[in-house]
């Protein structure tokens, strides 16, 4: 326990050196100079890569759970490898190709890449529902069939705070992929912080590609915080150290 | 009161789970349903609460039909205990307990006031365990709680399926033990899976053996081993059945039929045993001591004399054997 602990520690002292090293070099060379240089423009961009990631993470959500709960239910089970072969065959398209099939439907603009992303987000939310929901003890299900629990008091009572940890991981596994892939955005018109990430590519310029690049870093580490957190307040307790084991 | 008329149930139109059951389980009592793995017995139980449906014949509960119920109202009504406990890890234990009183709408005072009085039933501290999770349990603990959950609401019958079958012997013995000191007071209508025949002596007022779906004889217990009905009901209680059986007699029953021995005071250590215990201890306790003789204790400690292997012998031999065969003992 305690020479793990002083492993995890000196890890984590090296993680942290190697990025402040890497802050250090950045600015001495003027690299996230543009940040606030052209902070009108940054400020574009970055609401414009939040709308992406916030619009195509919620309408996955909310597509991807109730999916998942509709295919777990008795009367529609036998379907399920069928969903999620197709899910997955989506997953296996690269996400590039994804883009710029959406272009001969949708056009060119903000609404193909949200629907790229919103397509590329349905798999893990899908699959982790569906997970979640199919490793609960059959024994706890029927023990409350037994007692007289209506199948939406199964669900909401025993089903969902049981898999809440499955879901939830699911999630964020989504919304952290899709914040990286949102750079792509810049290819089919749509915006976001990959507008100065393929400028800096195309024109060699460091201090664009870092300015692009950093902040998409750190949005995705502190949506992956933030989501933690949620699943602490959101996982019941019992449930959360079973999901542990 | 359960009554089965006629039931069968077959899956597909093809196999048969269950052939023509007909028996009654009266009011307060505990039925056992015995039997090998397949046999249907957990099918007929779960056919109670209609957990499974029933292809043919009809489920009486308390004068009600039960397919002209609604089955989540018969649920609510009907205690269920299932072996692995089936306790809800994302609720506390209180919360556990209290799920059918709070499907059914109780106030909060009274489902506190129910909680309180079952948790006493089972000898837990209702305040301390109430605000814990299942998993902070033991084993026999959750077991319990298992049990008190389905009285929660005070159903007049209950359904247990193999419950005590995943704890230790040990455990499993106190338990029971519990249990129907539990079931003394509140006197439901049961029916009780089991694959233990030990299990079944000691809870059963009444045994159902089961084979292939068919009852092979409806007995009280020890009927059952004096009098089997068939081949396959004296083969499963074994041929050490005579043992079997003194499980089912005290020490009373003894010193009331052929009166007990005179204690001798010259050995040393010798063991006592209370007057309610049953033969089959008082016999691996003869047969586990050096000395030829074990006293025997009433209710207040008091030695009211003493009990040898030959006593047990002599009332096995006229009380049990005599019973089993009356023509060899003439």
């Amino acid at each position: 326990m305690n020479r793990k602990k002083l492993i995890g520690n000196a890890f984590r002292i090296v993680v942290y050196a190697l990025v402040i090293g890497f802050f250090i070099w950045a600015l001495s060379n003027q690299y996230l100079s543009y940040i606030w240089s052209d902070s009108s423009t940054f400020l574009v961009l970055l609401r414009q890569h939040s709308e992406l990631v916030l619009v195509s993470s919620i309408l996955a959500i909310l597509i991807a759970v109730p999916a998942g709960i509709l295919i777990t239910r008795p009367r529609f089970r036998k379907a399920e490898w069928l969903v999620t072969n197709i899910v997955n065959f989506g997953q296996t398209i690269p996400s590039l190709a994804v883009l710029a099939l959406m272009i001969s439907v949708l056009g060119i603009g903000f609404q193909t890449a949200v629907f790229a992303l919103f397509i590329y987000s349905l798999l893990p939310i899908f699959r982790n529902t569906v997970a979640g929901l199919d490793t609960i003890d059959k024994n706890l299900i029927d023990a409350a069939k037994g007692m007289g629990m209506r199948p939406y008091q199964i669900l909401f009572r025993i089903e969902l705070p049981n898999s809440a940890y499955s879901i939830l991981a699911g999630i964020r596994t989504a919304v952290v992929l899709n914040i990286g892939t949102a750079a792509l955005a810049y290819v089919v018109g749509g915006g976001g912080l990959g507008v100065w990430i393929f400028t800096g590519i195309q024109l060699f310029d460091n201090g664009f590609l870092i300015s692009g690049a950093i902040p998409v870093t750190l949005m995705a580490i502190g949506a992956d915080y933030l989501l933690r957190k949620a699943e602490y307040v959101l996982v019941p307790k019992g449930s959360r150290q079973e999901a542990r084991t | 009161m359960i009554t089965f008329n006629q039931v069968t149930k077959q899956y597909n139109g093809s196999s048969t789970a269950v052939k023509n059951v007909d028996f009654t389980v009266d009011q307060g009592k505990i039925v056992v349903l015995l039997g090998p793995s397949g046999c249907g017995k957990t099918t007929l139980l779960r056919m109670v609460n209609r957990l499974e449906s029933i292809t043919e014949g009809e489920i009486i509960i308390d004068n009600d039909n039960s397919k002209d119920l609604d089955a989540i109202e018969l649920r609510r009504k009907i205690g269920y205990v299932i072996q692995s406990n089936g306790l809800f890890p994302n609720m506390t234990i209180e919360e556990n307990v209290m799920i059918v009183p709070d499907l059914l709408g109780w106030s909060k005072k009274k489902k506190k006031e129910r909680f309180n009085y079952l948790m006493k039933l089972i000898g837990l501290d209702a305040k301390d365990y109430g605000k814990r999770l299942p998993q902070e349990l033991s084993g026999g603990q959750q077991q319990r709680i298992g049990v008190v959950r389905a009285l929660a609401a005070d159903p007049p019958v209950m359904l247990m399926d193999e419950p005590f079958g995943a704890l230790d012997p040990i455990i499993r013995e106190k338990i029971q033990d519990e249990f129907l000191a539990i079931q003394r007071e509140v006197k439901k209508t049961i029916l009780f899976v089991s694959h233990d025949i030990d299990e079944a002596i000691k809870m059963a007022d009444k045994i159902m053996l089961l084979r292939d779906g068919e009852i092979m004889q409806y007995d009280t217990p020890s009927e059952m081993m004096m009098h089997p009905k068939n081949e396959f009901v004296s083969q499963f209680f074994g041929k050490d059945r005579a043992i079997k059986s003194l499980s089912l007699h005290t020490v009373k029953n003894l010193e009331e039929v052929i009166g007990l021995a005179q204690m001798d005071e010259s050995i040393q250590d010798t063991k006592t045993i209370n007057v309610h215990q049953d033969l089959r201890n008082t016999l691996s306790m003869l047969l586990n001591q050096e000395a030829d003789q074990v006293i025997v204790t009433n209710d207040e400690g008091g030695k009211i004399g003493s009990i040898t292997i030959d006593l047990v012998q002599k009332y096995l031999h006229f009380e049990i054997k005599g019973k089993m065969s009356v023509s060899q003992e003439g």
